[in-house]
């Protein structure tokens, strides 16, 4: 149960030193850009341009790399579940056909292997800049720049209990399914699957209702604290804008219309080598 | 007298769903500057009067509220929880769920940011905030590394930097260990002179208070306030007695002695006690009780062979430890918070797994057993009983084990009754665990396992927070099982009651062990003492007084007095 | 506090609701054999805090959670069943003024109202919006996405009916009844 979870890497880094707003914006804008594109030459560049980033946060491969693996089992499972439900679809987004293998309804065609190859470069292309969002912005001062770009501090400030107490609820769900098994509920792989599983009901309510708790006292503290009194809040870890910041977001907005204008500049979201 | 700063005047509150009040016609005034300490049998009222006091009652639970409260001259009734946050700020009795921010200085931060103070201004103020309490050098910590004692200063610090007038504490000692205790203590005694601030603590260590002077002393019984007076007064009334509180053991002794305690001896505190003639009559006294000899036991039950362990990502909490509990003993676990007590239970119950060594029961290997296999011989309390319950009602709580066990419906109801009946719960046994107080919770998690009547079993701080008459109550119960053969080892912040009831402690620190003897030898050795944070109990400093040159006996004849005289409580 | 602006305790169910429904859907879920597609305990809370706090809550709970869960497990979020998940929290939610569970009371008339509106709230959810947004956003292959849609929609219907309807009814107990806890010999 003891499973790793991506948390913030403290490291001394230009990307560390951008604010969490610049970087949510960055990540959105970007996500955004690889979610609509799927011209390949652009999917490679922007693919290239997230390595580059990712070497200047100074974060080691070895430090995600169980992510990763995560990632990969994942996207070869959707690999698997698109040929298997239509193997032709490349076939049909890029209107010809050339078979590699086989015949017939699930013949392996290279344009299916090209659309596929496309669908996994997009994850490429998010990933490194996804985890380097979630290892370099620190929870709390993540939270305040929410508050920064527009959401109410109310919400941001949800967002940063969720983060402060995620910790707090793996813990307590493993203490409580080694408390339930210290009084005689068995749940190690001794027992059959079935009774596994109605034995994990017995971890979920008490988890829940413990929170249902800790909500009212934590809601209890606050109020005592004052929280809610005035319209706005300042934040104790919130980092200033800088000049970085500023030429992050210009050049992650150039990249994006850029991306945008040459995807779309023959009508199709598809690059098409077939033709 | 000052200005009152705090006034009830028969003013009764009753929960929502409860049918009786919580509280009965409480009249009090607390004054401007007063330090003053709260105490009572648990389930009396205490938490639910600091409520009252910080504005949780009525805003956040509901209930009747009769007669009147005025907070600095203002309606109490009316006041919303904001303009209350300002005057009064407050230290709950939950140990984990005071803290909202991520690290220590956004959490003392908080209250400022919900001003909109500006950060520069913050940070200066956390500095110096940090720096009063005493935790500057860990300001960057998340609080979940923090030991018990540490969060205890942080949760002062957080309610300190709002200038309030009034400070709570709610068990403020609960679980810390014997010299943290006595640091806390000094602390808020400092903040009260150096700020003049009002305070209230309610706390079940009445002597560890006493450490530094309190201007009163509240009793609280039933709902009711049963007494309101100096502690010289307190002590040389029989108040105390009466309402099954542990009066200080100097303070007991000079009583059994047949000395009389007067308002003019100075009792609030040992080192000012004027023993006025009486030194002979105590001497004498216990010169002529008996002394018990200890028995001795030699088969070993519980084994650990050079035990390492560490937490993922943390430093070692436990290196190469070798111990042996033998049957039929009754062991305590002593040492300074974050030693590594807990996490030692933890691997013999099979939480964690240690990094190397073996762990022995009944001359059998544990480690390939299943933490239920485990749990038939070894029942384990927890330390934080939040952690341990699971079920609705403290009926079915209790009876959870044996139902998964597969125990006839008529045993499990026998079993229960009579396990409740021991807890002081049987009254309580269709309520709602999430209404009960804290010392009551904590009986439900030990009623829990002792149904199950295992070989051997381990309780973490089993008294912290409870009364004396359920102390006296859970721990001869205990000695009673003992008799029957079980194995029983509890780790405790409470020198008496390690003196009291145990026959060899185990002292843990520096990752490894660093004493196991007989309680009188740890006490006896002053370099241990302070290295792990233990303090001798106010019987030694009596003995001295009394100028008895065997201290270790006097203290034994106390216990076996004591207890003898306790038992007819039950 | 009383204003139109989310209360202090909203604020707080959202935060650790979040944090609960992330935990129960990394270490609660099971698989149901159909690939990337699990029957979710995590969405009976999700019902569950919705009717308790309402709609806002709801919404919010499932979006930011299902994002962060996302985000921590996988690296990368899968945006349109995020929206989607904040969706579901947020019809569920409608039941809220309805059943007004605070009351403690819980017949088969609450249960009835909590089932019908879960069951449209998913259903529009998983078998419309979740494949739809797929579609649009990752062009991934109609058939694929409406038979996830489908497996999904219909494990988290049957679990939110089961597990959820339970979860509710303990809720409705712990809400003691007003003047009914008294010392018993
Ligand atoms: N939220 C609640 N609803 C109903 N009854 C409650 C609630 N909280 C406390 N009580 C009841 O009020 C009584 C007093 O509780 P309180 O917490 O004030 O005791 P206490 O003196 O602080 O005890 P302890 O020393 O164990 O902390 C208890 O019998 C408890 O069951
Ligand atoms: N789950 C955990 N993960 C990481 N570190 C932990 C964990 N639990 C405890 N620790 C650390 O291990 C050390 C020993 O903790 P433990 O709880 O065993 O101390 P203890 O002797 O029981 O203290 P106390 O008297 O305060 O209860 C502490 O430094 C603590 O911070
Ligand atoms: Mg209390
Ligand atoms: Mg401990």
């Amino acid at each position: 149960m003891a499973v790793e979870m991506l948390s913030y890497i403290e490291r001394i880094s230009p990307i560390h030193q951008l604010t969490g707003a610049t970087k949510l914006l960055c990540f959105i804008m970007w996500t955004f850009a690889a979610m609509l594109t799927y011209d390949t030459r652009i999917l490679l560049f922007l693919f290239a341009i997230s390595l580059i980033i990712f070497k200047l946060s100074k974060v080691k491969i070895s430090e995600v790399s169980y992510v990763l693996v995560f990632i990969l089992a994942f996207m070869l499972f959707n690999n698997i579940a698109i040929y298997i439900f239509s193997p032709q679809q490349g076939v049909e987004i890029y209107q010809s056909i050339h078979i590699l293998i086989g015949a017939g309804h699930f013949a392996l065609t290279a344009e299916q292997l090209f659309y596929l190859f496309n669908i996994s470069l997009k994850y490429f292309v998010v990933i490194p800049v996804a985890l380097l969002f979630i290892v370099t912005t620190q929870p709390s001062e993540f939270a305040s720049s929410l508050n920064r770009i527009g959401v109410s501090y109310r919400i941001s400030y949800a967002v940063a209990l969720a983060l402060r107490y995620i910790p707090d609820i793996q813990r307590e769900f493993r203490t409580i399914s080694l408390c339930q098994q210290a009084r005689g509920i068995d749940m190690s792989k001794k027992t059959k699957l079935s009774k596994r599983i109605k034995n994990a009901a017995s971890i979920i309510t008490p988890l829940i209702f413990s929170s249902l708790d800790r909500i009212e006292v934590v809601s209890n503290v606050m109020d005592l604290r004052g929280f809610g009194k005035h319209r706005k809040r300042t934040w104790y870890s919130a980092k200033p804008f800088q000049k970085i910041d500023f030429v992050a977001i210009i050049l992650f907005f150039i990249i994006w219309t850029g991306s945008l204008m040459i995807t779309f500049y023959d009508g199709s979201r598809f690059y098409n080598p077939f033709k | 007298m000052g200005i009152p700063i705090i006034e009830f005047n028969n003013y009764t509150f009753k929960y929502r769903s409860q049918l009786k009040p919580t509280l009965l016609d409480i009249n009090l005034t607390i004054y401007q500057g007063e330090k003053i300490l709260i105490v009572g049998p648990s389930g009396s009222g205490k938490s639910t009067l600091v409520h009252c006091i910080n504005g949780l009652i009525p805003h956040s639970y509901e209930g009747e509220v009769s007669g009147k409260l005025n907070i600095k001259s203002e309606n109490g009734l009316k006041q919303d929880l904001f303009t209350r946050s300002k005057t009064v700020g407050t230290v709950l009795q939950d140990p984990d769920g005071q803290f909202v921010g991520l690290t220590v200085s956004e959490d003392i931060a908080f209250a400022m940011e919900n001003e909109c103070i500006p950060q520069e201004a913050m940070k200066k103020r956390v500095k110096e905030i940090a720096k009063l309490v005493e935790v500057d050098d860990h300001l960057h910590c998340s609080i979940h590394h923090l030991s018990g004692g540490q969060k205890q200063r942080v949760a002062l610090a957080g309610v300190m930097v709002d200038e309030v007038d009034i400070l709570l504490f709610d068990e403020p000692l609960a679980n810390l260990d014997p010299a943290t205790g006595k640091y806390a203590i000094e602390l808020i005694d400092r903040i009260h002179k150096e700020t003049d601030k009002t305070i209230v603590i309610v706390e079940h260590r009445l002597e560890d208070v006493l450490h530094r002077s309190v201007d009163r002393i509240i009793v609280m019984d039933q709902g009711r306030i049963v007494s309101d007076t100096s502690p010289s007064e307190l002590l040389s009334s029989n108040v105390l007695e009466k309402t099954n509180l542990r009066e200080p053991l100097y303070i007991k002794a000079l009583k059994y002695a047949g000395c009389e305690v007067l308002s003019t001896m100075n009792p609030a505190h040992i080192n000012t006690l004027n023993l006025n003639g009486w030194k002979d009559k105590l001497k004498e006294c216990f010169e002529s009780k008996p002394l018990r000899q200890p028995s001795f036991f030699s088969e070993p039950l519980l084994e650990l062979e050079s035990i390492s362990f560490r937490y993922e990502a943390g430093k070692e909490v436990l290196n190469n430890i070798s111990l042996s509990i033998n049957r039929g003993e009754m062991v305590s676990v002593a040492g300074k918070n974050g030693a590594g007590k807990s996490t030692l239970t933890k691997l013999i119950c099979g939480f964690e797994k240690p990094s190397s060594g073996r762990i022995l029961f009944n001359g059998r290997d544990l480690c390939n057993k299943t933490i239920s296999e485990r749990s038939l011989l070894i029942g384990m309390v927890m330390q934080n009983p939040n952690h341990m319950i699971s079920k609705h009602k403290i009926f079915d709580e209790v009876a959870l084990g044996l139902a998964a066990r597969g125990c006839s419906e008529d045993k499990i109801s026998k079993q229960v009754e009579k396990t409740l009946k021991i807890c002081g719960l049987y009254p309580y046994r269709n309520w709602p665990i999430s209404v009960l107080s804290f010392g009551q919770k904590k009986r439900v998690t030990i009623a829990s396992i002792l149904v199950l009547e295992p070989e051997m079993i381990i309780l973490d701080e089993p008294t912290a927070g409870q009364d004396f008459r359920h102390y006296t109550e859970i721990m001869e119960f205990l000695v009673e099982l003992n008799n029957q053969g079980v194995t029983i080892l509890m780790i405790t912040h409470d020198m008496h009651l390690m003196l009291e009831y145990t026959t060899r402690t185990i002292v843990i620190g520096n990752r490894g062990i660093l004493a196991d003897d007989k309680p009188v030898h740890i006490i006896a050795n002053n370099q241990l003492m302070k290295q792990a944070n233990l303090k001798e109990t106010s019987l030694f400093e009596l003995a001295k007084l009394a100028e008895i040159n065997n201290p270790t006996d006097f203290v034994q004849r106390f216990i076996d007095y004591d207890r003898e005289a306790r038992m007819r409580w039950l | 506090m009383q204003n139109k602006a989310l209360s202090t305790k909203t604020v707080v169910a959202i935060g650790i609701g979040t944090a609960v429904f992330l935990i129960l859907g990394r270490f609660a879920s099971l698989p149901s054999g159909i690939p990337n597609t699990n029957i979710e305990t995590s969405y009976a809370f999700l019902a569950l805090m919705s009717v308790i706090f309402g709609p806002i809550a709801g919404a919010l709970i499932g979006f930011i959670g299902h994002a962060l869960k996302d985000a921590i497990m996988w690296g990368s979020i899968w945006w349109s069943w995020v929206i989607v998940s904040g969706i579901v929290g947020l019809l569920m939610g409608l039941a809220w003024k309805k059943i007004n569970i605070q009351s403690g009371v819980l017949g088969t008339k609450q249960i009835v109202t909590f089932n019908v509106v879960q069951g449209i709230a998913q259903a529009v959810g998983w078998f419309l919006v979740a494949p739809i947004l797929d579609i649009l956003i990752y062009a991934e292959p109609a058939n694929k996405v409406f038979v996830q849609g489908l497996v999904a929609g219909a494990a988290n219907i049957v679990t939110v009916g089961v597990i959820g309807s339970i979860l509710l009814a303990a809720y409705a107990k712990t809400r003691s009844k007003t003047d009914s806890l008294d010392l018993e010999a």
